[in-house]
C-alpha cells in the first residue's frame, strides 16, 4: 500500500543493542556463525533469511533464551550477559513469539501477569492492561480465557504483554503470519507508533512486501552467517530474495498449458462437522468441486477450520451424510479413510512427523501407514511384505531426492524438508486422481519447497485434482489455478487466482467476503462460471 | 448411648477414613498440576506408614514419627522426579515402579516390627471451640493430622489460585514450552510440587500406622494410594472437590463396616470391596462427562518436558 | 563440568540390548550395598540369590514353575503397553482366570472326560479375558483411566476369590479350612518329567513365539506399535484406537487367566486364598526388563522366576528375609526405566558452569 508509511533510514538514532561474533553450535550444525547485528534506538529492522538461515537462534540468544557459544553483545555502548528472558526483560528487551507462548487454561491478565515481575496485584494489571490495550489500537478483555480466544486476539496478548515491560526493543517473530492483511496492516501502524516513540522493533519474516514496507534497514542471513545489509526500501522483493536465497531463486514451471479442467474427482455437498470440543473450529456448509487437472487453493489464518477440512476430505473424521463428501463419483461420507484411498486419493496432512509419518519408524515402515490398501502385495494374509516396502522406499527417495544419512532411517532423523519430500513422493509415488495437501511447504527449505511445488503441479497437468491447503500467499498465487478462502469454518467460492487480489483474500479471511459457497444455488453458479 | 452420640461416633470414624485419602490427595493434585502424573502414591504413603511408625518405636514421640514420614515420602518422590524430569522416563511406568519399590522396602523394613503396639497420636482439644455440642468434639478435638488435612486443602486452594506461586504451577501444567520461554525453570517447579506431593503422602501413611490402626501391618495402605489418585480425576483437580471425594469415600468405606456389624445379608468380602467398586463407579461418572475433564485437566499432565534441543 | 543428556537422531540398537544389562549390573552392585547395611556378605547372600537355585535341578524346575505365569502375563502386557493401553491389573485377571478355571474341578468334580482339561483352559482365557474387558470397556466407551479401573479390579478379584474359599467354593471335608476340594487327577495340568514342572511353561513359550510372530511380522503387530507410539499418524494409516484398546486388553487378560487356570491346575491342585505371589505385578517388571519384546521377555521371565526362588533360598541359607526379594524387583524396574533413557539420549559431558540453567537444554 502506501510507501509513506515508512520513513527511510533511521540515522540519528544510538545504537541500541549490538551483537558481535556471535557464535552458536548445535552438534554439528553451526547455527550462528560470527554474527553480527547493529539495532538503533527507533528503528523497525527487519532480520531476513530463510527457514533454518539461523534467525530463530540469534534472536533466543538476543532474548536470553539461548546461551552464544562465543560473541559478546552491547547495550547502549555497555557490555551484558544476558542469560535469561528475565535478564533480558530487566535491560528492556521484550519478545511476541511465532508460536505463542501462552497458557490456554489461563485468563488474559494471568498470562500477562507471568512475564510481569511479582508485586503487582492481578486487578491492577487488569486496569493497566485495559489502558494500554486501549493506546495502541489492541483492545483485550484482561478476564478472558485465552482457549476462547481467536489467533489474532492471542497475537495482541503477546503484544501487549511485551509492551507493558516498557521495551527499549521488541523482537517479533513472524507476527503477520496469523494475521489477514488488514489485520496486519492495523499492526503496521502500532509498530510504526511505537517506533516514533522511541522503540526499536527486531522484525523478523520472510514476506519480502511487508519488510520493504515498513523497515528502515535489513540485516539478511544465510547458513548462520550474516552475508548482507541494505536498506530494503531501496530493493526489490526479488533482489532481497537473492540475497536470502543466494542466487536466483529456482523458477517454477508451471507449464505452458493452461488449465483444462476435467470431471469432478472431489466434491463437497453442504459439508458441516460440529466443532470438536472446547478448542475445535465448527465446519459450515462447506462446498466446493475440484476438477481434474486444476490445483484448488484454500488460503487462509491458521486455526480457522482447515485441519477439521482435512479431516473431513480424508475420512479420519466421518459424516452422517453419505453425499456430503464425494470422490470420483462416489459418495464417501460414511467411509473411511483407507476406502477414500482405494478411490484413488491421496492425502499429506500438515504435521509431517506424528500425523503423516511415525517418528521412531523407519522409512519403510512409513511407507506401509498410508500403502498397505492401496498396494496389494504389501500385505498377504495379514503379514506384512518388508521387501516391497523396502524397496519402495528405495525408489521414491530416489526419485524425490530424500538425503539421508544412511539406508532406510528413522523418520525423525531427517529434516523437515528430506522428510517432507518423502511424505508428498509416498503418495505421488501412487499417481492418485486426487491430492488433497494440507500445507505442503511449510517449514521447508527453498530447495525442497521448489522441487514438492513443482512435484504437485505436474500431477495436476497430468490430468489430477489437486487441493493445496496453505496459509502462504505466495505459495497458493505460484500454484492455483483457483482460490477458496477459509474463515471460521466457512468456505469462500472457488474464484479464478486472476481475479483474486490479496486485498479481496484479505477480506475473505477476515470473514467480510460476500460469496460464501453455502447455498447450493451460489455453487451451481460457480461450477458453470470456471 | 444416645442416638447423637452414636451418629458422632459414625462420624468421628469417617473422618478417620478420610482423612489419609485426603492427604494423599491434596498433594497428588499439586502434582498433577503441575503437569505431572505420579502414579506412585501407594509406594510413597506405604513407606511415609513404615517409617514413621519405625521412628516413632526408636524415639516415642509420634511428632518425630510423622516428620520421619514426610521426609521419607519426600525421598521416594525424588527417585520418581530423577527418572521422570532429568532421564525423561515413562511417568506411568515409573509410578508403578515406585509402588512396587515402595511396597517392597515396606515389607522389609516393616519386618522387625510386626505385631509391636504403637505409640498412637492424642488428640488436641482446641480451647472454647471443642466445647460446642456435637461439632465441638467432631472438628476441634482431633490429631494434628486431621487439622493438618484441612489446613492443607485451605493452604493449597489459595496458592494455586490466589498467588503467584499457584499461577506458575498451573502456568507449568498447561504449557511447559511456553513456561520455558517466558524463563521459568519447569524442571525446578516439578520437582517442587513432585516433593510436596511426596511429604503429603508421607503425611497420609503416618496418619495409617500412627492413627488409623496404630501398629505395623504389611500392606496396610490396601490401595489407599489409587484410590486417593482416582480422587484427584474425581476433583476435576479442585481442593474443594477433593475434600468432599474423600469425605464421600470415607463415608462410603465406614458404612459397609457398619453395614456388615448390622448383619446385612451380603457376605462380608463383597461388603469389603465396596470402595473399590465405588472408586470405579465415580471414574466412570466423571469421564462421561467429556468437556468437564478436557477443560479441568492440566493440558501437560504425563507429558515430558523436553527443553529444545 | 557436568552431565547432559543429548538427543540421539534416532533409536541405539545397541542400547536396547545393552540396557536391560546395565539394569541388572546396577541392581546387583545396589544389592550388594543392601546386603551389606543390613550385615550380610554381599558374595555370600548374591550367591545364595541367583546362583544356588541353579545348582540342583529340583530348584531349576521350581524356577521354570515360577517363570511360566510371569512371563505368560508379561508377553500379554508387552502388547498392552506397546498399543499404550495400562492394564495394570493382570493380577486380577489372573485370579479371575483361576477361579473360571476352577468351575469344572470344583463344582462338577465328576465331569472327569478327557474334554475338561481343554475346557478348563479355555474357560481361564475367558475368565481372565472377561476381567479385562471391564476396563477396556469403560476406556472406549466413556474414556475412564484404564490404569485406575484394572488396579480396582485387582482388589474386587481378591475379595471374590477370598468370598468363594471361604464360602461356597470351601471343601465340605476340608476341616473349615478356607481351601477348595483338591482337584481330581484328571483336571490336574500334565506334569513334565518327575517334578512339579508342568505344561504351564509350554503354554508359555507358545505364547512368545506367536506373540512375537504376530508383533514383528504381521499387520496387526504393526497397528499396534503405531498406535502406541503416535495414535494420530494411526489414524491416518486407518487404523482403529478402540480396536487396539480392546486387543491388547483381551490379549493380555486372556494370557493373565491363562496363567491363574495353570498356576492352580498345575501347581496347586486347589483353590486357597492366596494364589500367586504378586505375578500379575511382577510381570509388569519383566515385560519392561524384557524391552517389551517377548523373546526379551523370555529371559527376563526367568531372571525374575530366580529372584523369587533366590528369596526362599536365601532365606533358608542365611536367614535373610524374603521381603528382599520385592526390594530387589523393585530396584530392578527402577534401573531398567533409568537406563532406558540412554536408547534416545546419549550422556555428554559439558565443561560449561553458566550453562546451569538450562539443564538438559542441549
Amino acid at each position: 500500500m502506501e510507501n509513506e508509511q515508512r520513513s527511510g533510514p533511521v540515522t540519528g538514532g544510538e545504537d541500541l543493542i549490538e551483537a558481535k561474533g556471535i557464535t552458536k553450535r548445535f552438534g554439528d550444525i553451526l547455527a550462528n556463525d560470527n554474527v553480527d547485528l547493529v539495532i538503533k534506538q527507533g528503528e523497525i529492522h527487519a532480520l531476513l533469511g530463510e527457514n533454518g538461515a539461523g534467525k530463530s537462534t540469534l534472536v533466543k540468544i538476543l532474548y536470553g533464551a539461548l546461551e552464544p557459544g562465543a560473541g559478546e553483545i552491547l547495550w547502549k555502548g555497555k557490555r551484558v550477559s544476558i542469560s535469561n528472558p528475565a535478564a533480558a526483560r530487566k535491560l528492556g528487551v521484550g519478545m511476541v513469539f511465532q508460536h505463542f507462548s501462552l497458557f490456554e487454561a489461563l485468563s488474559v491478565v494471568e498470562n500477562i501477569a507471568l512475564a510481569l515481575p511479582k508485586g503487582e496485584k492481578i486487578e491492577a494489571l487488569s486496569r493497566r492492561i485495559t489502558e494500554v490495550s486501549q493506546k495502541y489500537g489492541l483492545p483485550l478483555d484482561p478476564a478472558a480465557l485465552v482457549a476462547d480466544l481467536p489467533v489474532g486476539i492471542r497475537q495482541r496478548i503477546e503484544i501487549v504483554r511485551c509492551l507493558l515491560q516498557n521495551p527499549s526493543l521488541i523482537i517479533m517473530d513472524e507476527p503477520t503470519s496469523v494475521l489477514t492483511p488488514q489485520e496486519a496492516d492495523q499492526l503496521f501502524i502500532t509498530l510504526q507508533r511505537l517506533a516514533s516513540e522511541g522503540c526499536a522493533i527486531l522484525y523478523i519474516s520472510h514476506r519480502l512486501e511487508e519488510v520493504k514496507k515498513i523497515c528502515h534497514n535489513a540485516t539478511i542471513m544465510r547458513h548462520g552467517r550474516v552475508v548482507g545489509g541494505c536498506d530494503p526500501a531501496e530493493e526489490t522483493p526479488a533482489s532481497l530474495a537473492r540475497m536470502m536465497v543466494g542466487g536466483d531463486v529456482h523458477d517454477i514451471s508451471a507449464g505452458a498449458i493452461e488449465a483444462q479442467p476435467g470431471d469432478v474427482m472431489l466434491k463437497l455437498r453442504n459439508l458441516s462437522i460440529p466443532s470438536d470440543g472446547a478448542f475445535g473450529i465448527e465446519l459450515k456448509d462447506v462446498n466446493l468441486d475440484l476438477r481434474g487437472g486444476e490445483i484448488v487453493a484454500v488460503a487462509g489464518i491458521a486455526a480457522n477450520g482447515q485441519s477439521e477440512l482435512f479431516d473431513a476430505i480424508s475420512g479420519e473424521t466421518q459424516v452422517k451424510d453419505a453425499y456430503a463428501v464425494e470422490i470420483c463419483g462416489v459418495p464417501v461420507g460414511k467411509r473411511k479413510i483407507n476406502d477414500r484411498r482405494l478411490l484413488g486419493s491421496a492425502f499429506v496432512p500438515e504435521e509431517r512427523l506424528g500425523h503423516g509419518a511415525v517418528p521412531g519408524f523407519v522409512l519403510s515402515d512409513n511407507i506401509l501407514l498410508t500403502r498397505y490398501k492401496t498396494e496389494p502385495s504389501l500385505i498377504k494374509h495379514g503379514m506384512l511384505n518388508q521387501k516391497l516396502a523396502t524397496e519402495m522406499e528405495k525408489r521414491i527417495t530416489v526419485s524425490y531426492d530424500v538425503r539421508m544419512s544412511h539406508d532406510n532411517p528413522e523418520a525423525r532423523s531427517l529434516s523437515g524438508g528430506n522428510l517432507q519430500k518423502f511424505v508428498v513422493g509416498r503418495e505421488l509415488d501412487r499417481v492418485p486422481k486426487v491430492l488433497v495437501i494440507n500445507q505442503p511447504t511449510w517449514g521447508v527449505d527453498a530447495g525442497a519447497a521448489a522441487l514438492i511445488r513443482q512435484a504437485i503441479i505436474d500431477l495436476a497437468r497430468g490430468g489430477s485434482a489437486v487441493l493445496v491447503i496453505s496459509q502462504d500467499l505466495d505459495e497458493i498465487y505460484e500454484l492455483s489455478d483457483r482460490i477458496a478462502v477459509i474463515s471460521r469454518g466457512e468456505l469462500s467460492v472457488a474464484e479464478p487466482a486472476s481475479e483474486m487480489t490479496r486485498e479481496k483474500i484479505g477480506l475473505l479471511m477476515a470473514g467480510m467476503g460476500e460469496g460464501k459457497s453455502a447455498s447450493p444455488a451460489a455453487k451451481a453458479g460457480e461450477t458453470h462460471a470456471h | 448411648m444416645s442416638d447423637l452420640s452414636m451418629i458422632e461416633a459414625v462420624l468421628l470414624t469417617i473422618i478417620t477414613a478420610s482423612t489419609p485419602l485426603l492427604l494423599a490427595a491434596i498433594g497428588e493434585l499439586v502434582v498433577e498440576r503441575s503437569g505431572v502424573l505420579n502414579l506412585g502414591v501407594e509406594g510413597m504413603m506405604i513407606v511415609g506408614a513404615v517409617m514413621g511408625f519405625a521412628a516413632t518405636q526408636a524415639t516415642g514421640s509420634p511428632y518425630i514419627g510423622i516428620v520421619a514420614a514426610m521426609i521419607s515420602g519426600v525421598a521416594m518422590s525424588l527417585l520418581f522426579g530423577f527418572l521422570t524430569l532429568n532421564l525423561m522416563a515413562n511417568q506411568v511406568a515409573t509410578g508403578l515402579a515406585l509402588t512396587i519399590l515402595g511396597l517392597g522396602l515396606s515389607g522389609m523394613v516393616g519386618e522387625a516390627f510386626i505385631g509391636q503396639p504403637g505409640i498412637s497420636l492424642k488428640p488436641i482439644a482446641i480451647p472454647v471451640l471443642s466445647g460446642i455440642p456435637f461439632i465441638g468434639p467432631l472438628l476441634f478435638n482431633q490429631d494434628v493430622l486431621v487439622y493438618a488435612s484441612y489446613g492443607l486443602v485451605i493452604a493449597v486452594y489459595f496458592v494455586l489460585f490466589r498467588s503467584r506461586t499457584g499461577l506458575i504451577i498451573r502456568a507449568v501444567g498447561d504449557n511447559h514450552g511456553s513456561a520455558h520461554s517466558l524463563g521459568y525453570s519447569v524442571i525446578q517447579v516439578r520437582y517442587l510440587a513432585v516433593m510436596f506431593g511426596g511429604a503429603c503422602s508421607g503425611l497420609a501413611g503416618a496418619y495409617l500406622s500412627l492413627i488409623y490402626t496404630p501398629q505395623w501391618v504389611e500392606g496396610m495402605t490396601a490401595g489407599r494410594g489409587w484410590i486417593a489418585l482416582a480422587l484427584v480425576v474425581f476433583a476435576s483437580w479442585r481442593p474443594a472437590r477433593v475434600l468432599i471425594g474423600a469425605y464421600l469415600f470415607g463415608a462410603v468405606s465406614i458404612l459397609q463396616f457398619h453395614a456388615q456389624a448390622a448383619g446385612i445379608g451380603l457376605p462380608t468380602q463383597l461388603m469389603s470391596a465396596l470402595p473399590y467398586l465405588a472408586t470405579i463407579i465415580v471414574l466412570i461418572m466423571i469421564s462421561r462427562n467429556k468437556t468437564l475433564a478436557k477443560v479441568n485437566t492440566p493440558a501437560c499432565l504425563g507429558k515430558p518436558f523436553v527443553p529444545d534441543r | 563440568m557436568r552431565i547432559e543428556l543429548e538427543k540421539r537422531a534416532e533409536h541405539s540398537q545397541l542400547m536396547t540390548v545393552v540396557s536391560p544389562l546395565i539394569a541388572i549390573g546396577l541392581t546387583l552392585v545396589c544389592g550388594s550395598i543392601l546386603f551389606v547395611s543390613m550385615g550380610y556378605n554381599p558374595i555370600d547372600a548374591l550367591y545364595a540369590y541367583f546362583i544356588e537355585p541353579l545348582t540342583t535341578s529340583w530348584s531349576i524346575e521350581e524356577l521354570l514353575v515360577k517363570a511360566g505365569p510371569l512371563v505368560l502375563i508379561a508377553v500379554g502386557l508387552s502388547v498392552c503397553f506397546l498399543s499404550n493401553s495400562w492394564n495394570i491389573g493382570a493380577e486380577g485377571q489372573f485370579t479371575m482366570g483361576a477361579l473360571a478355571g476352577s468351575i469344572i474341578p470344583v463344582l462338577f468334580y465328576d465331569f472327569t472326560s478327557p474334554l475338561a482339561l481343554p475346557l478348563m483352559v479355555l474357560m481361564g482365557i475367558l475368565g481372565g479375558m472377561a476381567w479385562a474387558s471391564i476396563p477396556a470397556f469403560l476406556k472406549v466407551r466413556f474414556g475412564t483411566n484404564e490404569i485406575l479401573t484394572s488396579l480396582m479390579l485387582v482388589y474386587i478379584a481378591q475379595y471374590i476369590l477370598d468370598f468363594l474359599v471361604r464360602g461356597p467354593w470351601r471343601d465340605p471335608e476340608g476341616f473349615n479350612f478356607p481351601e477348595s476340594r483338591i482337584f481330581d487327577a484328571a483336571h490336574v495340568l500334565p506334569k513334565i518329567g518327575e517334578g512339579r514342572l508342568h505344561i504351564g511353561m509350554i503354554f508359555a513359550i507358545l505364547a512368545v513365539l506367536v506373540v512375537w510372530w504376530m508383533l514383528s511380522r504381521t499387520l496387526k503387530g504393526f497397528e499396534i506399535k503405531v498406535m502406541g507410539e503416535t495414535p494420530r499418524a494411526g489414524r491416518f494409516a486407518g487404523f482403529s484406537s478402540n480396536g487396539v484398546v480392546w486387543f491388547g486388553f483381551l490379549v493380555s487378560g486372556g494370557l493373565a487367566g491363562l496363567a491363574g487356570m495353570a498356576e492352580v491346575s498345575g501347581s496347586i491342585e486347589q483353590l486357597t486364598p492366596v494364589i500367586s505371589p504378586g505375578y500379575g505385578f511382577t510381570a509388569i517388571i519383566v515385560a519392561f526388563l524384557g524391552r517389551l519384546n517377548p523373546i526379551g521377555i523370555l529371559f527376563a521371565g526367568l531372571l525374575l522366576g530366580l529372584s523369587y526362588i533366590g528369596g526362599e533360598s536365601a532365606q533358608v541359607s542365611l536367614g535373610l528375609t524374603d521381603k528382599v526379594t520385592r526390594v530387589f524387583q523393585g530396584m530392578l524396574l527402577f534401573f531398567v526405566l533409568a537406563c532406558d533413557t540412554l536408547i534416545l539420549y546419549r550422556f555428554k559431558i559439558a565443561s560449561s558452569v553458566k550453562n546451569m540453567k538450562e539443564a538438559g537444554n542441549v
